[in-house]
C-alpha cells in the first residue's frame, strides 16, 4: 500500500502543487515588473561623430588645454608647445574621472588617482590601464571641428 | 475598579490589558551585563544606534527643504545652509553624526572581532552586524552625492565605476546604480531613493534582528576574561547600564553640537559634468584606504587590470569578514584564536596606514 501511496497522485499533492506554482507565478508577476522598472531605459550613446567647438583656435594658447562637450561626454583640446592642436576624450580610462591639462608638466592629468597621459594620449604613469581615445582635429578658418576617428 | 488607584496606575492597567506591554519591561528587567576590564566595548553598539537615531531625525528635517534633482539639489542645500533658520545646524549635525556613526560602527565591529564575540551562538548577530556595517557605508556613499557638488560628483563617478570593473555583472550593476551609463540627475534620484527609503528600511529591520539576537544570547564574555575568571559580577541593564549608556549619548550629542557649530559642513562648487576633476579630490575618510590602495596599484598586475584586482581584494576581505564565525574553528569557552586576532590587527593596521598615506600624499605628484 505504501508503494501505491508514493506513485498515486493524491488530491492533497495536486492542491499543494497548484498552490505552490500559483504562489511562484504570483511572486514572479510582482518581482519581474519591479526588476524591469529598476533597470534604466537605454538612452543610447551619443550618435554625434563630430562637433564644432564653441571657441576659435586663437583662444587656445600654446601649452594649454580646454575642455569641450562631445555629445554627452567631456573632451579635451590640447595645443602643444609646437602649436599643434590635438583632441582626446577627457574620460580617464582608469575610473571614469574627467582629466585636465597640466601646463607645468605638459601632460594630460587625472586628479582622481594621479594618472598621467602624454600628448599622444598614451597612459604613461599611474593606474590608467589604456590610452585616452584620440579624436581628429580640423581647423576650418575660425572653427575647430573635432571628429571621432573612423 | 479600585478608586484608591492613581490615574497613571489605572492607565497602566488599561494599557497592559490591551497590549501586554509588561512582557517587554520584564525582558528589560531581566537583562544584565557582565562587568570586567573589557566592559567599555559594550557601549559602542548603543552609541552607534543613538547616532543612527540622530541621523533619522536630522535626515527627516532635511527632507522638508531638500530637492532631489540635478538642477535644484545644490541650490536647495545652499538654501538650507544660508536661509533656513538653523538649517546650517541641521545639515552640519547630519554630516557630523554620519562621520561619528561610521567611526563608532568601525570600532564596534573590530572590538567585537578582537573580543571573539562572533562565536556561535552569536554568529548570526555578527553577520547581521557586518551587513549593517555595509549598509552604514552605503548610507555614507549615497548621502555624499545628494548635495550635488563637485567633490560628490567625482566621488560617485569613481565609486560607481569601481562596481563596473567587477567581472561579468559589473557593467550591468554600474548602469543600474547610475540609472544610465553616466552619473547624471538620474543617479541623483536613485541615490536619493536608496538613501532615504531603502537603506533606512533595511537598517531598521536588521537592527531589530541584531538587537533580538543580542537580547536572546546576552553579552559575550571575551575568552581572555573567561580564562582568568576576572568577571566582577553583573550589572543590571536597567537602570545601571542604560544610565551609563545615556551619559555617553549626552556627551555624543554635545560633541556633535560643538562640531556642527565650530566646523559646519561645506558645500563647495556645484557639480559640472564637463569640468575636469579638481586637484586634491578625495573621498570621505572612511573610503580613503580603498581610494589610496587603488591609487597605488599599477595599471596591470599579472596581466590583469590593477583596479580589478584591488576591487576583488576588498570584496574578498568583506566576504571573509562576514564568514569569520564559520572560519574560526576555535569555539570552546576561553579558547584563544591567535590567527584571527592577528588578522583583525592586520586589517586595522592596513586601514590606519593607508588612510594616513592617503592624507599625506601630495595630490599633484
Amino acid at each position: 500500500m505504501a508503494g501505491d501511496h508514493k506513485v498515486k497522485p493524491t488530491r492533497r499533492k495536486f492542491v499543494n502543487w497548484l498552490l505552490g506554482t500559483s504562489a511562484a507565478g504570483y511572486l514572479a508577476a510582482v518581482v519581474y515588473p519591479i526588476g524591469r522598472y529598476l533597470i534604466p531605459p537605454l538612452s543610447g550613446e551619443s550618435s554625434a561623430s563630430s562637433v564644432t567647438l564653441p571657441f576659435p583656435p586663437g583662444d587656445v594658447a600654446l601649452n594649454s588645454g580646454r575642455p569641450f562637450r562631445f555629445g554627452n561626454k567631456p573632451g579635451i583640446l590640447v595645443r602643444t608647445e609646437t602649436g599643434e592642436l590635438r583632441a582626446f576624450s577627457a574620460v580617464c580610462t582608469h575610473l571614469d574621472c574627467t582629466v585636465q591639462y597640466r601646463d607645468d608638466i605638459s601632460r594630460i592629468w587625472c586628479a582622481c588617482h594621479n594618472g598621467h597621459f602624454d600628448l599622444t594620449g598614451r597612459n604613461v604613469q599611474g593606474p590608467p590601464p589604456r590610452p585616452l581615445d584620440a579624436f581628429d582635429v580640423n581647423v576650418r578658418g575660425e572653427e575647430i571641428v573635432v571628429s571621432k576617428r573612423t | 475598579m479600585n478608586k484608591d488607584q492613581t490615574w497613571y496606575r489605572r492607565f497602566g492597567g488599561w494599557l497592559e490589558d490591551r497590549t501586554g506591554v509588561s512582557a517587554i519591561t520584564a525582558l528589560a528587567r531581566k537583562k544584565d551585563v557582565p562587568v570586567h576590564r573589557h566592559t567599555i566595548w559594550y557601549y559602542l553598539g548603543g552609541m552607534s544606534l543613538f547616532l543612527f537615531l540622530c541621523q533619522l531625525v536630522s535626515g527627516i528635517l532635511l527632507l522638508f527643504y531638500y530637492r532631489p534633482s540635478a538642477n535644484e539639489a545644490f541650490e536647495s542645500v545652499h538654501f538650507i545652509m544660508a536661509e533656513v533658520q538653523f538649517g546650517w545646524l541641521v545639515r552640519s549635525l547630519h554630516a557630523w553624526a554620519a562621520n561619528l556613526m561610521v567611526f563608532t560602527v568601525f570600532i564596534h565591529l573590530f572590538s567585537v572581532f578582537l573580543l571573539k564575540a562572533y562565536r556561535a551562538p552569536r554568529d548570526l548577530t555578527w553577520m547581521s552586524g557586518v551587513v549593517l556595517f555595509v549598509l552604514t557605508l552605503g548610507f555614507g556613499f549615497t548621502g555624499y552625492l545628494l548635495p550635488w557638488n563637485e567633490l560628490a560628483f567625482f566621488a560617485t563617478k569613481v565609486g560607481t565605476e569601481i562596481v563596473g570593473v567587477v567581472p561579468f555583472i559589473g557593467e550591468f550593476a554600474r548602469n543600474l546604480l547610475r540609472g544610465g551609463t553616466d552619473v547624471t540627475g538620474a543617479t541623483l534620484t536613485r541615490f536619493y531613493a536608496i538613501h532615504v527609503a531603502i537603506l533606512p528600511a533595511a537598517t531598521i529591520l536588521l537592527v531589530g534582528l541584531h538587537l533580538l539576537q543580542v537580547q536572546r544570547h546576552g553579552m559575550s564574555i571575551p575568552p581572555s576574561v573567561e580564562r582568568d575568571g576576572s568577571t566582577r559580577g553583573r550589572m543590571k541593564f536597567v537602570p545601571g547600564f542604560l544610565l551609563r549608556d545615556m551619559v555617553g549619548w549626552l556627551v555624543a550629542l554635545a560633541a556633535l553640537a560643538a562640531l556642527a557649530a565650530f566646523f559646519p559642513a561645506h558645500l563647495g562648487d556645484k557639480a559640472d559634468a564637463f569640468a575636469p576633476a579638481p586637484a586634491g579630490i578625495k573621498p570621505e575618510w572612511y573610503f580613503m584606504y580603498m581610494f589610496h590602495t587603488l591609487k597605488l596599484l599599477p595599471s596591470h598586475i599579472l596581466g590583469l587590470e590593477g583596479e580589478m584586482l584591488g576591487v576583488l581584494g576588498f570584496a574578498v576581505a568583506g566576504l571573509f569578514l562576514l564568514l569569520v564565525p564559520l572560519l574560526d574553528r576555535r569555539r570552546g569557552p576561553g579558547e584563544t584564536s591567535k590567527l584571527f586576532t592577528i588578522i583583525a590587527l592586520a586589517m586595522i593596521a592596513y586601514i590606519i596606514v593607508l588612510t594616513a598615506m592617503g592624507y599625506m600624499a601630495n595630490p599633484t605628484q
